[in-house]
């Protein structure tokens, strides 16, 4: 965490990065069909964290995500924002929940809007005026790569493309934290590694919280600080690794002995927990 | 952080990102507006027209058979041009009856698609009728209407409407509730209104399956507002295609039936054009169906 600090916090940022951003507690999800998806998970996110979920399919963290993320209600537990807003009114989960930012497997783009208008959307369902939306959003693909690609329609964009437009969309409101479920499981791995680059290289400038939910060992590792592994059947949270391998991290930490000592532990404790 | 997109995979320098090239969409020579490859499959159909028209009229002149049994294409186009006073009037009214009827549809089956998937109670209570107005023969209600409504413009435009509504109100339906699921979590997450969610994701989303209504729509149109007229125009008291063609047949006047009946024909596929043509110009910038691929 020492190079978040570094990094130039506000002060105010500073304060509540003591509290969690957000905290689970005992969160449980029993689907109508019965299935219990996920049986008593806990867990804080620091402001400012990189975090992986990772495990096998089935073992409910896209679930967990979309509970945190306010899309599914916990059967039992609770999801709480201690460092949210103060003057947001609490919601019944807790403290009020902040804006999020979220990235599904698929693009999810509109077809029939183009690059600026999807990353719009979430503006100008916050009813933004549409100059300010309309900057904010192009501000956003150029952020993610994407300057001069504002009238592509998704059809004529790259899988690669597309995901970078999903991701600008994320951030266009400023999330406070960004959810993403395998946002990158279906790109091919040279696409991969490059967004896997960009967007540690946008959460380092920004000072994001992610949060990211993947099966991919190496993918967790050469992310995070941080490695949450959950168990299938029922879910539930396994073990939570650290990684402390410092920042900026690049090719050379993908063939350091380090990132292949982090990859054998994960790796021996994702068995474990479907082992088990 | 510097993608390196191709317009086009073989005109812009190769950087090895295969992955990231976009799909190319490459522009064709065109002949007159329409792409080489395209000709042959309009020029064939022609062909084969022109080769029929020829053949029936070669058996009508080699056999002598009567104009009043099967005239010729020859004579049915004279009687086009020469009755082209009486026959355009009709035809304009049979074409009034049946666009008025088609925007009613679009009208009434887009509002209540709309209605229906605000309110599950409100599809539940109503689609039923909907349905049994759909598969109630129009042939065997239109005597009744032309009764009850006694307006013989009215009457037949309620026809048409009742055989033209029912594919726009099912498809546009059906599209609404399309749309993508997660998108309709994205959303919710951003605490979308329901009327955010019709307009920016459920309605776009509809178009497709709205615009497909519309094509078939467009021809059951005519088709009820011929039916309707066959029934009206057997008390007399109509005036479009079809009482000409009834009215063709008591004269024995068969080369003007059948000059009426090419007008119907000819209204028909103009319809169909008209409406795909809309329909692949909305759609062509995004969806599926309006993309042509290379083999």
């Amino acid at each position: 965490m020492n190079y978040v600090s570094v990094a130039g916090r506000t002060a105010d940022a500073a304060r509540q990065a003591s509290r969690p951003l957000v905290s689970l507690r005992n969160v449980s999800k029993q689907f109508a069909t019965g299935t219990l998806a996920i049986r008593g998970a806990s867990l804080d996110l620091a402001p400012g964290e990189f975090a992986s979920l990772l495990g096998p399919s089935g073992c409910g963290k896209s679930t967990l995500l979309r509970i945190i993320a306010g899309l599914t209600e916990p059967s039992a537990g609770t999801v709480e924002w201690p460092s949210a807003c103060p003057d947001a009114s609490p919601g019944a989960t807790g403290g009020a929940r902040p804006d999020i930012g979220f990235v599904f497997q698929d693009p999810t783009l509109m077809p029939w809007a183009n690059a600026l208008r999807n990353v719009m959307l979430p503006l100008t369902l916050a009813r933004v005026p549409k100059p300010e939306a309309e900057s904010r959003a192009l501000e956003m693909l150029e952020l993610v790569g994407l300057k001069g690609f504002e009238k592509a329609y998704p059809r004529e964009l790259s899988g690669g493309m597309k995901m970078r437009v999903s991701i600008a969309r994320a951030l266009v409101t400023r999330p406070r934290i960004l959810l993403m479920d395998e946002p990158f499981a279906a790109l091919d791995e040279i696409t991969r590694h490059r967004l896997n680059d960009d967007l540690l290289a946008l959460w380092w400038r920004h000072r994001l919280t992610v949060l990211f939910v993947t099966h991919s060992v190496f993918e967790s590792v050469y992310l995070s600080q941080r490695i949450v592994v959950m168990a299938a059947r029922p879910g539930r949270v396994m073990a939570d690794l650290a990684n402390d391998a410092p920042y900026p991290r690049d090719d050379l930490f993908r063939t350091s002995a380090e990132y292949a000592h982090l990859c054998r532990v994960a790796s021996e404790t994702l068995k474990r927990a479907i082992m088990q | 952080m510097t993608d390196t997109p191709l317009a086009s995979p073989s005109a812009a320098p190769q950087h090895g990102f295969d992955a990231e090239a976009r799909p190319g969409l490459a522009e064709e020579r065109r002949v007159l507006g329409l792409a080489v490859s395209a000709w042959p499959g309009v020029i064939a159909p022609i062909v084969i027209g022109v080769l029929a028209l020829a053949l029936w009229e070669a058996i009508v002149r080699i056999k002598a058979i009567p104009p009043y049994i099967l005239p010729g294409p020859v004579l049915i186009a004279q009687t086009i041009v020469q009755d082209w006073g009486t026959l355009s009037q009709s035809l304009l009214i049979t074409l009034r009856i049946t666009f008025a009827a088609l925007i009613a549809a679009v009208v009434v089956g887009v509002a209540l698609a709309i209605l229906f998937t605000q309110s599950k109670w409100l599809e539940k209570s109503l689609f039923p009728y909907a349905v049994i107005l759909q598969v109630t023969p129009i042939v065997a209600i239109a005597p009744l209407i032309i009764i009850w409504v006694g307006d013989i413009n009215l009457s037949l435009l309620i026809c048409a409407w009742i055989v033209a509504f029912f594919p726009i109100l099912s498809n546009t339906i059906l599209g609404l509730n399309s749309a993508d699921h997660n998108l309709v979590d994205l959303f919710r997450l951003y605490r979308a209104s329901r009327w955010q969610t019709l307009r920016y994701l459920r309605l776009p989303a509809a178009l497709p399956y709205f615009l497909g209504g519309v094509k078939i729509s467009g021809g059951l149109a005519l088709i009820g507002a011929v039916v309707a007229e066959f029934v009206a125009g057997t008390g007399g008291r109509a005036s479009g295609l079809a009482y000409r063609i009834l009215e063709s047949g008591y004269r024995l006047q068969i080369p003007r039936m059948f000059a009426a009946l090419v007008l119907v024909s000819a209204s028909g596929i103009a319809i169909f054009v008209l409406t795909s043509t809309i329909s692949h110009l909305v759609l062509r910038r995004w969806h599926e169906s309006a993309i042509r691929r290379e083999a």
